[in-house]
């Protein structure tokens, strides 16, 4: 098993004519990904890389029964696409757009409010490199030939650091049952404890690795939640020991700004809620290892 | 993106937040004629930087005659402030604010900020204004006010209503701060800020409500639709590296470190510098290139990375995923050749897709690159290259 998609997860790509939409909704077909339906407003009708466009989400969904979304929609117009998906009752969405202002992310957050709980679409991002279950399917934009299959469940916020992660645990022949980035926006959909609760429940995973950094909530709110409930080892880093406080490093979500939030910090929190720390970025692949080993 | 005081007093005012009238001067005689079109004879004269605790660092002038407003706009333009936030270097001081200086009997603190936790926007107030907010949270965290904004609906005047009461106004006051609450929120939203700040907000003896001093922050993924936030950035304040970065969009933060870094990705960034730390040397630099890293995106990172002269060794860490790496190690030799920086060592690690490809362009180029093949062997060749080169 995996955890959120898998070969059979009908997808649907927001934005699938545009350029980067055009060139991932490619890369996930290649992929095996079951890329069912493009969305693009104005160009209903056609066919793009073998795959019905359709003008709104709704019709998309009607027409095809897509279950998961991808947006490549540019920021002033992503949150829009992101309510659409939701509205049109696709329940996992996905978002690659990096730059939505925190605004539309509040309004995002408290329309999905409007939704029952067990029916409340889950969204990962924005501003994220997407989900893979390795040799089943990609939602993302992830090089998939470095996620090797296997028992170690991995979250990030950040894309290239995931990217870090998994080829280390490839390296040394471990592989990943599922892999979600979160993002690095201050204001995101899914946390770092919704996938953990899937996670929990999946067969296939054996141990998590929590990748972190500077700036936000999340990370403590996570470990506190494994102390308490989570029944497999969990490895977790935080990017940023050396990040100057008060300063954004590039994400909008990173930027040191309350007690709690630096890496030192937040590792500290890591620790001493039973989590293993990977001592360094040059050690994930070893710290996971080692833990797997002990069982 | 930050503005200066005056910037944010225009936009609390054109909300309908009462400020005491005051011009801003860019040079002495301005400042003169400034005071004698506001009338009186009290004003204040202030240092216009990006950061606070001006009044401790001498920024903030109270002046009783026209020389002593001119001696204080001399004593500050064209010198570099240095406040307890501004770090070692100061801010550059360029433009003063002459405002008109009345008495007044309390002072109340009065923030907006976006909350990362709640998702909502916080409004903070307390009765104890005048000082910062972390010291009023420490010294008095009982009496701090709070009002979370319901985002479907905004917030809305009885939580304003209610929260002047409760900073004991009369009702005269509180008609005022009412609409001075509604009005900083309204300023607060649609602008798309993330920090408002009016500390203090004074009440006068005949009952006014003013803006004292106020700080706003603005969301910079929002600044597409803010034409006229983009308008006020004034460059002198930040790093002209940072400035010169930002106008290609890339991001870059100087540090006080060695080593130079150009890296893809803004976590990878960050654990990279984690690297070279524990590697023994110092980062010089946070440096995203972003996904697409172009070979013009690449040339310009280098261009700006070794304009920090304190910057030894360059380590350039790329994996890629969007992006390729035959064509980021393209860029790479391109800019080498175009900036001739063969006098720095430069170290270059490579992963991800068309790998092979990308490090046999590094190898035919003939250039010396130190090449490595993981993050921790690209580290520890950076700090080595850099002691060989001290």
């Amino acid at each position: 098993m995996s955890i959120l998609i898998d070969e059979k997860t009908p997808i649907l790509v927001q934005g699938v004519t545009g350029d980067k939409g055009s060139f991932h909704a490619k890369e996930m077909i290649d992929y095996g990904s079951n890329v069912v339906a493009g969305v693009t407003p104005g160009k209903g009708g056609k066919t793009h890389h073998g795959v019905p466009v359709f003008n709104t989400v709704k019709e998309a969904v009607r027409e095809t029964g897509a279950q998961a979304s991808i947006t490549f929609v540019a920021p002033p117009f992503c949150a829009d696409a992101i309510m659409e998906a939701a509205d049109a009752g696709i329940r996992l969405i996905c978002s690659i757009t990096d730059g939505i202002p925190a605004q539309d992310m509040m309004r995002v957050k408290r329309y999905f409010l409007r939704f029952p709980k067990d029916r409340r679409p889950m969204l990962v991002g924005p501003n994220c490199a997407g989900i893979i279950s390795p040799g089943k399917a990609m939602l993302g934009i992830m090089p998939g030939h470095i996620y090797n299959r296997g028992p170690v469940g991995l979250i990030s916020r950040s894309g290239t650091l995931g990217y870090e992660a998994a080829s280390q645990l490839k390296e040394l022949g471990l592989g990943i049952s599922t892999s979600v980035g979160i993002g690095g926006d201050p204001i995101n959909g899914s946390s770092f404890l919704d996938h953990l609760v899937l996670f929990d429940k999946d067969p296939e995973t054996e141990a998590v690795l929590l990748i972190g950094e500077i700036g936000g909530p999340q990370e403590a709110e996570a470990a506190a939640w494994i102390k308490e409930n989570f029944s497999k080892p969990v490895i977790g880093f935080v990017a940023g020991m050396t990040a100057p406080k008060g300063r954004r490093m590039g994400h909008a979500g990173a930027i040191i700004s309350a007690t709690g939030d630096s890496a030192a910090e937040k590792t500290e929190i890591m620790k001493s809620y039973g989590l293993t720390i990977v001592a360094n970025p040059a050690e994930f692949g070893s710290t996971v290892a080692q833990v797997l080993k002990r069982g | 993106m930050d503005v200066h005081e005056y910037q944010a007093k225009e936009i609390l005012a054109s909300h309908g937040v009462a400020v005491p009238p005051g011009t801003v001067a860019f040079s002495p005689d301005q400042a003169v004629y400034a005071a004698t079109e506001l009338g009186g004879s009290n004003w204040v004269v202030k240092a216009q930087i990006h950061a606070g605790a001006r009044g401790k660092a001498g920024g903030v002038r109270f002046c009783r005659t026209y020389h002593e407003v001119q001696q204080a706009a001399r004593d500050l333009l064209g010198k570099r402030l240095v406040t307890s936030q501004t770090g070692a270097e100061g801010k550059p001081v360029q433009r003063v604010y002459i405002e008109v200086a009345d008495p007044f009997e309390r002072e109340i603190y009065l923030g907006f900020v976006l909350d990362r936790k709640l998702e909502r926007v916080r409004m903070i107030a307390s009765k104890h204004g005048g000082m910062d907010i972390e010291e009023i949270a420490k010294n008095t965290p009982d009496e701090l006010l709070q009002v979370i904004v319901e985002p479907a609906v905004g917030l809305l005047p009885f939580q304003a209503r209610d929260i002047a009461f409760q900073l004991g106004l009369n009702l005269k006051q509180v008609s005022r701060a009412v609409q001075t609450i509604m009005g900083a929120y309204r300023a607060f939203r649609d602008n798309d800020a993330t920090m408002l700040e009016i500390n203090p907000l004074v009440i006068t003896k005949d009952d006014k409500v003013l803006a004292l001093d106020a700080k706003m922050s603005f969301d910079d993924n929002a600044l597409f639709r803010r034409r006229n936030i983009v308008d006020m950035n004034d460059p002198s304040q930040s790093d002209p590296r940072e400035a010169q970065a930002a106008e290609h969009s890339l991001n870059y933060i100087g540090l006080d470190g060695e080593i130079g870094c150009i890296v893809n990705g803004a976590g990878l960034a960050m654990a990279t510098m984690d690297m070279i730390k524990h590697a023994g040397g110092n980062p010089a630099n946070f440096l995203d290139v972003g996904g697409g890293a172009s070979p013009e995106r690449v040339a310009t990172a280098f261009r700006l990375v070794l304009s920090d002269r304190r910057v030894k060794v360059v380590l350039v860490n790329i994996f890629a995923g969007i992006n390729r790496c035959d064509w980021v190690a393209q860029g790479v030799v391109d800019a080498v050749r175009a900036e001739r920086i063969e006098d720095v060592p430069l170290v270059v690690r490579l992963a991800g897709t068309n790998v092979e490809a990308g490090r046999k362009i590094i190898q035919d180029s003939g250039i010396p690159i130190i090449t490595a093949d993981t993050l921790a062997d690209a580290a520890e060749k950076a700090v080595a290259a850099y002691k060989n080169a001290k």
